[in-house]
């Protein structure tokens, strides 16, 4: 295989140029930070919602479950590794009366259950959302993702990744914690 | 004291990479041999100097100095002392500082190692090496300090995160390292040759046993962090494609392609374009990974404490580095001789397809990674992609790659007649059938996936046999003359066999614990049993105890199998006051044929226990595979050193002269694929 001039020189510079697109995206990625939310979603209401179920014979999540209390509304999936690794946590919350709700994201449902079923189930609901609806109106950018819900429904916070002890003691507890003081 | 004496030995380093950048730029321009020797002692020096300031660290650690803030944030006095050391490297500073450690460990080696290069040559490696110094010094210095103190000094410190508290710690991190900063070294080479301009071909020479010593490592480092995250996680997974393992493995798929292209160009001085590029883009998916872990750009579970500044500093350093390279590539490259014309059908052209379908799957791992980021920018909410987007991609492109890496070392150089090679994979082709009907047969066609799977790696591992059937000429010679020949084989030969039966294994044991596993869960009370995977696991009892630093529990498990033989099993959970947090310890039985997999759940109200089992068969195989290939890599490394190869002062034409003389007169070159 042999190059002409002008495909070789093409060639050359191509990499170059690629990279250079890859560096400006790179750039702007910095610039968003990741784990905030779209300020447009914080203090807003969560979206109306009707999850099916991930359990078998339970009636799903539904937006009517939530509010009355500060709740933690997390986005999981049984594909999801990072879920795994935040699920021994969640037990542990849930065991200390942390009310968990739980949206098994882009799943099959009969996964979703086998994994709860294998792993514990921290969740007072959960709800199946394989087509991403819910999650696409909540703006999930990932697996695992907690929304803080507030005694009025609103979403306050949204914490992206995993919840470690770090994340609850320094982030989370203290916000519910104000927040259930009425503030 | 210590401290001060750390940073005052990283001040020394970047000095001297500064002297080490410098020398080894004008040395060659000026042609000046004692600027060059400059350059050479000054990456010793710097080498020497940043061992000195880590081991500060190391020791600081050792002794729980919590007037350091990184040691106060990461260390716990109740800490065993094994798990003190390696806090050195748990964290964002002290990992950047095993970082540029390696990076300058390599430099020093090239400087005394490196003696069968041209002086030039290797001066102007040496200058790249100590520019990366230099970025990534100042990176340390201004953003990432380790020896930063603290005031007042706590009593205490807060602890290490105990996922991080077993052994696999200790070495993954600085294989991984070791590894993917290695390949800086192909960089440095690479930018070398493009500065000195067209050398036929050598630098590729000078710099094989440096990619594959990285390439090494890095095989390492991922098998370790595998089973690392298999044994610790407790829900028996060993593979996340989490961002920042496919930030270690990009590295290592286009490496695996670099240490392959290299020896096209070094047999047949073809690719020679190619390889330059490739060489500058491995280092560039390091430097990335880099990026992808201390920017925080990515969601991941490993990210470390996330620091916009950090981010925008190493992204300066990623665009001057990969920039840099890639516009003296678009500079030079069109200027370099063409290689040799070789038939598609040949051993050159498999490695071709060798390397796109590598760099291929590459691409596809890149766009899973980096996918969220180009949605959110073009305005789409950010979507992670998960393992169902890696099995739709890397799955069917690794399984061309896989078919043809048998068929690849049984071609002929140049130019492949086509018929011959039918009559070669013939016995590939057989085992790898008969692997596949039986195990279907035996499993009545109920998994048919594992029967693909298992005759896939037959067929490599036959095929990895084959490389040796067709050396040794065995069944064509007498058995007496194939045993010479093997024992004549060179020991980069046997690597190659081994490196690709490595991946024979690798398949198998993917095969068997994804297509074949099983899962259950029990509640079990004490004296009360449960059937899984054909045994039977009783629950012996469960017991507390405190270890070092955690409080745990403990239950006995005794798995009965029908023959009668019992595996006893002790899965924990242990609980680290310092963290306030629970891991779970996991207690595997490890066979050739599979793997008994065990972990303790939570008590429950009515007080049983939940306890999740697993099957995994023939899991076991997918690190031996990792090794095994490893192995194969440290074969080819050895064979390479102790190759009479062209030495200092052989000139270009002399050596293509040599190559191609040999080429033409032996019909069937030795060597390696």
């Amino acid at each position: 295989m042999r190059l002409s001039r002008p495909a070789l020189l093409a060639a050359s510079v191509a990499p170059l140029a690629l990279f250079g697109v890859l560096a400006v995206v790179l750039w702007a990625g910095l610039q968003h930070d990741p784990s905030t939310l779209p300020s447009v979603l914080i203090g807003k209401p969560v979206p109306a919602f009707d999850l099916g179920p991930v359990r078998e014979g339970d009636r799903g999540f539904r937006r009517d479950d939530l509010g009355g209390k500060v709740t933690l509304v997390n986005v999981w999936g049984s594909w999801c590794g990072a879920c795994k690794m935040e699920h021994p946590y969640l037990m542990q919350l849930a065991s200390t009366g942390v009310p968990l709700y739980g949206v098994d994201w882009k799943d099959d449902p009969a996964d979703g259950a086998k994994t709860l079923k294998l792993l514990g189930d921290p969740y007072q609901r959960v709800g199946n959302d394989q087509a991403g609806r819910l999650s696409l109106d909540l703006g999930v950018t990932g697996a695992p993702e907690t929304f803080v819900v507030d005694r009025q429904g609103r979403i306050r916070y949204k914490q992206i990744g995993p919840i470690t002890p770090e994340v609850w003691h320094d982030t989370l507890q203290p916000l519910i914690q104000r927040l259930e003081a009425g503030q | 004291m210590i401290a001060d004496l750390g940073q005052f030995c990283l001040y020394l380093a970047l000095a001297l990479s500064l002297v080490q950048t410098a020398a080894g730029f004008v040395g060659p321009l000026r042609n000046s041999s004692r600027i060059i020797t400059l350059s050479q002692t000054a990456a010793l020096g710097q080498g020497l100097f940043i061992a000195l300031a880590f081991a500060a660290l190391v020791r600081l650690f050792a002794t729980s100095d919590f007037s350091v803030m990184v040691v106060a944030a990461n260390s716990h006095t109740t800490k065993p002392l094994f798990y003190k050391i390696a806090a050195t490297w748990g964290h964002h500073e002290g990992s950047m500082l095993l970082w540029v450690l390696v990076l300058a460990v390599f430099g020093a080696a090239i400087s005394v190692f490196g003696r069968s290069m041209p002086d030039s040559f290797r001066a102007r490696v040496l200058g790249v090496q100590g520019l990366i110094g230099v970025f990534f010094l100042l990176f340390i210095l201004f953003t990432s300090n380790p020896f930063v103190r603290l005031f007042p000094v706590p009593l205490e410190g807060e602890g290490f995160n105990p996922l991080l508290q077993d052994p696999g710690i200790v070495s993954h991190p600085p294989m991984l390292y070791l590894g993917y900063v290695g390949f800086s070294t192909a960089f440095s080479f690479a930018v070398a040759a493009l500065i000195e301009g067209p050398a036929g071909g050598l630098w590729v020479r000078y710099a094989r046993p440096w990619i594959l010593a990285a390439w090494i490592c890095l095989t390492i480092g991922i098998t370790l962090g595998s089973l690392w995250a298999y044994s610790v996680l407790g829900w028996g997974g060993w593979w996340f494609w989490d961002p920042v393992e496919n930030a270690s493995l990009m590295p290592w798929l286009l490496g695996t392609a670099l240490v392959h292209s290299a020896l096209v160009v070094e047999r047949r001085f073809a690719l020679e374009r190619w390889t330059l590029l490739l060489s500058i883009l491995t280092f560039s998916m390091s430097l990335l990974g880099t990026f992808v872990v201390r920017s925080g750009i990515l969601t991941s579970v490993h990210a470390f404490a996330v620091d916009p500044a950090r981010g925008t500093f190493i992204l300066i350093i990623l665009v001057l580095a990969t920039g840099g390279g890639l516009a003296l590539y678009g500079l030079r490259a069109p200027g370099l001789p063409s290689g040799r014309v070789f038939g598609l059908f040949s051993r050159e052209g498999s490695l071709v397809l060798n390397n796109i379908l590598l760099v291929t799957i590459t691409g596809t791992v890149f766009l899973g990674t980096f996918y969220p980021l180009f949605i959110e920018l073009a305005g789409q909410d950010k979507i992670s992609v998960g393992v169902p987007y890696y099995a739709l991609t890397f799955v069917p492109l690794s399984a061309p790659l896989l078919l043809a890496m048998v068929i690849g070392p049984l071609l002929l150089w140049r130019k492949d007649g086509g018929k011959g090679w039918v009559e070669r994979i013939g016995p590939g082709v057989f085992a790898a059938f008969s692997v596949l009907i039986l195990t279907g047969a035996a499993t009545h066609g109920h998994n048919l996936l594992l029967a693909l799977w298992l005759g896939l790696a037959t067929w490599l591992i036959v095929g990895a046999a084959l490389i040796l059937v067709r050396r040794a000429r065995i069944g064509k010679a007498p058995a007496g003359d194939s045993l010479r020949l093997a024992r004549a084989l060179p020991m980069a030969t046997w690597g190659a066999i081994l490196a690709h039966l490595g991946i024979g294994l690798l398949v198998a044991g993917l095969g068997g614990a994804t297509t074949a596993k099983e899962e259950g869960v029990a509640l079990l009370a004490p004296g009360q049993s449960t059937p899984f995977a054909g045994r039977t696991l009783e629950l012996k009892d469960i017991s507390s105890g405190k270890g070092p630093n955690f409080e745990y529990v403990r239950a006995r498990i005794d798995a009965v199998s029908p023959g009668g033989g019992v595996v006893h099993l002790a899965p924990e959970r242990r609980f680290y006051p310092e963290r306030q947090s629970e891991t779970t310890k996991a207690s595997v039985r490890e066979t050739p044929l599979g793997n008994l997999y065990v972990a303790l759940g939570d008590q429950v109200n009515d007080g049983r226990w939940t306890v999740r089992f697993y099957s995994h068969p023939l899991a076991i195989w997918i690190w031996l595979g990792g090794f095994v290939m490893a192995l194969g890599g440290l074969l080819a490394l050895i064979g390479n050193r102790t190759q009479s190869g062209p030495r200092a002062g052989d000139s270009a034409a002399e050596v293509r002269a040599q190559a191609a003389a040999s080429a033409g007169a032996a019909p069937q070159p030795e060597g390696t694929a």
